[in-house]
């Protein structure tokens, strides 16, 4: 068994802007089992964050419990990282974030440590609209533990052992868009394409950002009767539109043409491309997103790609109106700047 | 692309790239794991079963294999195969139980003329089946170039000596200080077949003014060394200047630094760089305080008194046209006299055929180069076989095993009636699995950072004095180990079945060097391009796997893969696997 991942790389292995290859954005060779979805979806992090030109350092990763929470350790090894108590990634992320808000925050998570015991967090961070990217390894199962079904089982689907899911599943992108997320997506791990434009897109949106990602478990949900295995996700797969993530500094010129892209501005001036199959697929009109989404489950079809963005958003520090500076980086005097300050902001109330 | 087809047995075999590189195609990933494993004894066999000449091999090859090692394609230096095979040399066992014997005669006699690589092989080869095999030699010896021309402070006499006798002691009958001087009177002997390894004998002169003046004070490299070697030369002047920059001016250099040159130059008309000596003979040569002088074509010897003073020479600098194409052109500076009192003459050697009367149906061509087919060696007369330097020109010692092994497969066909071409058997193939668990395979498939380690030399002080010490001490098994471990292991393959792959793109995502895309398919050029890192090396092949169920399919780029086993033991449905491919030149008899 190989534990260390031969250091020699592709000599014609290119650099990035801030000139640094795709190897120095990778992390310890994975422990999860072969085959494993969440790997792919690692890989697709090291994708986005090489091509965004992110310098590893300005990122922190956060991370739960479960094999989903293990995966940092396998991206970024250059950047900083939390892995925190189960459930609880999203507050330990929100006291990071406020801290510290020059960092790019990442959250990942799975299927139980989000939709289980992490339930009540996964809402309120959601509620408070913190500026992070939250991805949601989801395959259905606790792989940890043996495979038994998680709150994202779907009904009907079979187990490993055979036995029917007779419970309602929760969809963790509806409820998302339910509780006012500002950025929406669902996307499956044997799908780069699609993933790695979206995850690019989440970490520069300036809010919450959620990404739920089917990522089959090879071990104990990849079977026959299972709705989260290779195959029927693959067979039941259905794009809202094919997309591409274009950084701020790439100026393009588009117009609305159904043949051709359309195009979403972002707060900072990156534009999404949204490549439309179908001429009325608006991802700002939240109606309709909601409405898709239902039919789409009800036909029993997958709908990937971003569900819903709220292109102007207001994250929590906006909210709270924090200082322009970090906090973390205020010292004694900014936070007790004595009683002249005192002085003057009492002479403001008179 | 088409699916690629694993079952030709040449696309796996390109793959290992030494081996594939190998005139002999010796199977080297394999030796060098035995190496690894202390298991000298059968590292030494393998080799011995397709070049013959482990021993000479590992102090005196032109390695074709390293510079083709994948290790230089991911790092800065090769693998040190060469010197690895000697280290198998070095370390073997009696191997004398495990040595084929002489087979129950056929009835069947053959002439070989030349007592080199090339003719050996061939008696090596159809021995055990029972050939009446008679080896005619002008020497006293066998051995050919391997004892004429490669001095003993690079090759033991008792290496050598050992290896042509397992090769002599199989029953040949050997006919030494016997120079052949007609091939009628050979073809008119009754053997069934006659092969000649007469190698390329004819050093060249330089017929410039003085020469015929300075008289035995200039020497022909290869008599030169030739006549050292027999011992008829045993000391030179003090300055001696050396003509010619390819191996045979290395080792004549060398030698004169033995037999009494203090002041040695080895002058070479065209620039440094242009040298065809291999790198490390340089590289030596320089180390005993050898200068190199190039750019300057000799002109002229000077000659007073009946005695060599030295030689002219003129100043020149390399001109390259558009075309990549040489010339020197004269700089314009004075001539420049060196001093000597000997000059070796080492620029070149030229087939001869003097003693081949011209009637007997054997065509010679331009240069006295035989009209031979060049996949079977049989000349324009059926019976009459030429291999090694006397067939194709001066190469060096593995070309000529290479073809020592052909041609007695072309002799035994021909023996029996059959058809050189059409009835020439395969090479065997063979490829077995190589996973002992999960995750663990029967190969060390872990990629060590080692940098290639250096052999260790003799202190020059002790070889400068005397000839017959050797330079090179060879790696010791220590070294050797470590050696060994920085092979990766190329002809374990990465064997891809795409009716098992799932399309979770485990194995793109783990490949270190990002060897493997799940793409579309498209036309090759296309495909190259499109690659996670497009695929710019065209000497290495694409990997196609027929269409998966997504309607892409798996390429695979040849070129930097370290076989290191990550897509293997990252794949969860085994549909990529490492198997180990054993290629094997086919002999006509079986050797081991």
């Amino acid at each position: 068994m190989t534990f260390v991942k031969p250091t020699f790389r592709h000599p014609a292995l290119t650099k990035n802007a801030v000139g640094f290859t795709k190897a120095d954005y990778e992390g310890a060779l994975s422990t999860l089992c072969a085959g494993c979805g969440h790997d792919s979806i690692s890989a697709s992090i090291v994708q986005a964050c090489y091509e965004l030109d992110i310098e590893p350092h300005r990122v922190a990763k956060f991370s739960g419990i479960g094999c989903s929470s293990k995966t940092p350790t396998y991206f970024l090894g250059n950047s900083h990282g939390f892995n925190t108590v189960h459930g609880r990634m999203p507050s330990v992320t929100t006291g990071a974030n406020l801290a510290n808000k020059d960092l790019i925050y990442l959250g990942v998570s799975g299927d139980g440590d989000s939709a289980s015991i992490g339930l009540g967090q996964f809402c309120h961070v959601i509620r408070r609209n913190l500026n992070m990217t939250y991805i949601v390894m989801n395959n259905g199962c606790y792989g940890l533990t043996k495979g038994q079904d998680s709150a994202t089982a779907d009904r009907g689907s079979i187990n490993k052992s055979g036995v029917e899911n007779r419970f309602q599943s929760i969809d963790l992108a509806a409820l998302a868009l339910e509780l006012g997320a500002s950025f929406v997506a669902r996307s499956f791990s044997g799908d780069k394409g699609q993933l790695i434009p979206l995850i690019k897109a989440a970490l520069l949106h300036p809010g919450f950002a959620f990404i739920d990602v089917i990522s089959p478990c090879v071990t104990f949900n990849n079977n026959d009767g299972s709705t989260k295995s290779y195959d029927f996700v693959r067979d039941h797969i259905d794009a809202t539109s094919p997309l591409d993530f274009v950084p701020e500094e790439d100026e393009i010129t588009l117009e609305y043409d159904p043949e051709k892209p359309a195009e979403v501005k972002l707060h900072d001036g990156s534009i999404l491309n949204f490549y439309k199959l179908n001429p009325l697929w608006d991802p700002t009109d939240r109606n309709l997103s909601v409405e898709r989404m239902n039919k789409a489950r009800q036909e029993g079809h997958i709908l990937t790609g971003l569900l819903y963005l709220e292109p102007s958003t207001s994250d929590l520090h906006k909210t709270l109106q924090t200082t322009a500076k970090p906090l973390n980086t205020l010292k004694e005097d900014d936070l007790c700047p004595g009683s002249q300050a005192l002085d003057k902001i009492n002479q403001g109330l008179r | 692309m088409k699916p690629t087809n694993t079952n030709d047995p040449e696309y796996f075999h390109k793959v290992v790239d030494c081996q594939y590189a190998c005139p002999a195609h010796t199977p080297v990933p394999e030796y060098i794991r035995l190496i690894a494993a202390g298991k000298y004894d059968e590292a030494y066999l393998i080799n011995w079963e397709s070049n013959v000449f482990p021993g000479v091999l590992g102090r005196t090859c032109d390695r074709p294999c390293e510079p083709a090692c994948r290790r230089g394609r991911v790092e800065e230096q090769p693998v040190a195969i060469c010197r690895l095979k000697r280290v198998a040399a070095d370390n073997k066992g009696d191997l004398s139980s495990r040595m084929p014997k002489a087979g129950k005669s056929n009835g069947k006699k053959i002439a070989l003329i030349g007592g080199g690589p090339a003719s050996l092989t061939v008696a090596r080869d159809l021995a055990p089946l029972g050939y009446e095999i008679h080896l005619f030699d002008e020497w006293s010896k066998a051995g050919g170039m391997m004892r004429t021309q490669i001095p003993n402070f690079r090759l033991p006499e008792s290496v050598l000596d050992e290896e042509v006798g397992f090769v002599t002691s199989l029953g040949i009958h050997t006919h030494f200080n016997h120079y052949v001087s007609s091939m009628k009177t050979v073809l008119d002997s009754g053997y069934d077949a006659v092969f000649v390894g007469t190698g390329a004998p004819k050093g060249r002169d330089l017929e410039l003014p003085g020469r015929a003046d300075a008289g035995k004070n200039i020497h022909i490299g290869v008599e030169f060394l030739a006549n050292v070697a027999f011992g008829h030369i045993n000391k030179i002047g003090e300055k001696v200047i050396i003509l010619g920059g390819g191996n045979t001016a290395m080792d004549c250099c060398r030698t004169s630094r033995r037999l009494g040159g203090k002041d040695v130059k080895v002058i070479v008309r065209s620039p440094f760089s242009d040298m065809k000596a291999s790198p490390w003979e340089i590289e030596d040569a320089q180390s005993e305080d050898i200068p190199i002088i190039n750019n300057m074509p000799p002109k002229s010897f000077v000659v007073e008194g009946g005695k060599l003073k030295g030689m002219i020479f003129e100043k020149v600098k390399a001109v390259y046209d558009e075309k990549g194409k040489r010339s020197l052109v004269p700089t314009g500076e004075p001539d420049e006299f060196v001093e000597a009192d000997d000059v070796i003459i080492a620029v070149g050697q030229d087939n001869a055929f003097p003693w081949i009367e011209r009637d007997l149906g054997i065509t010679l061509g331009k240069w006295e180069l035989p009209a031979v087919n060049e996949v079977t060696f049989q000349s324009t007369l059926p019976k009459v076989f030429f291999g090694g330097d006397a067939a194709l020109g001066p190469k060096n010692i593995i070309t000529s095993v290479a073809h020592g092994h052909q041609a007695a497969i072309s002799i035994d066909l021909f023996c029996n009636g059959k058809d050189l071409v059409k009835d020439r058997p395969a090479p065997t193939t063979n490829l077995f699995q190589q996973k002992m668990g999960i995750h663990e395979w029967s190969y060390d498939s872990q990629v060590v950072n080692d940098l290639r380690y250096k052999v260790p030399h003799q202190k020059k002080e002790i070889t400068l004095k005397n000839l017959k010490t050797e330079v090179e001490l060879g790696f010791d098994q220590q070294t050797a180990f470590k050696e060994a471990q920085r092979c990766l292991n190329c002809d374990v393959q990465t064997v891809f079945t795409a009716d098992l792959c799932i399309e979770c793109d485990a194995c793109m995502d783990i490949c270190p060097t990002s060897c493997i895309t799940f793409t579309g398919n498209d036309e090759e050029d296309a495909l190259r391009k499109k690659l996670i890192v497009p695929a710019e090396n065209p000497t290495q092949d694409l990997y196609v796997s027929s269409e998966l169920k997504t309607s892409r399919v798996m390429v695979k780029d040849e070129d930097v893969c370290l076989h290191c086993g990550l897509c293997a033991e990252r794949c969860p449905t085994s549909a990529w696997d490492m198997q180990k491919f054993m290629y094997g030149v086919t002999k006509p008899a079986k050797i081991l």
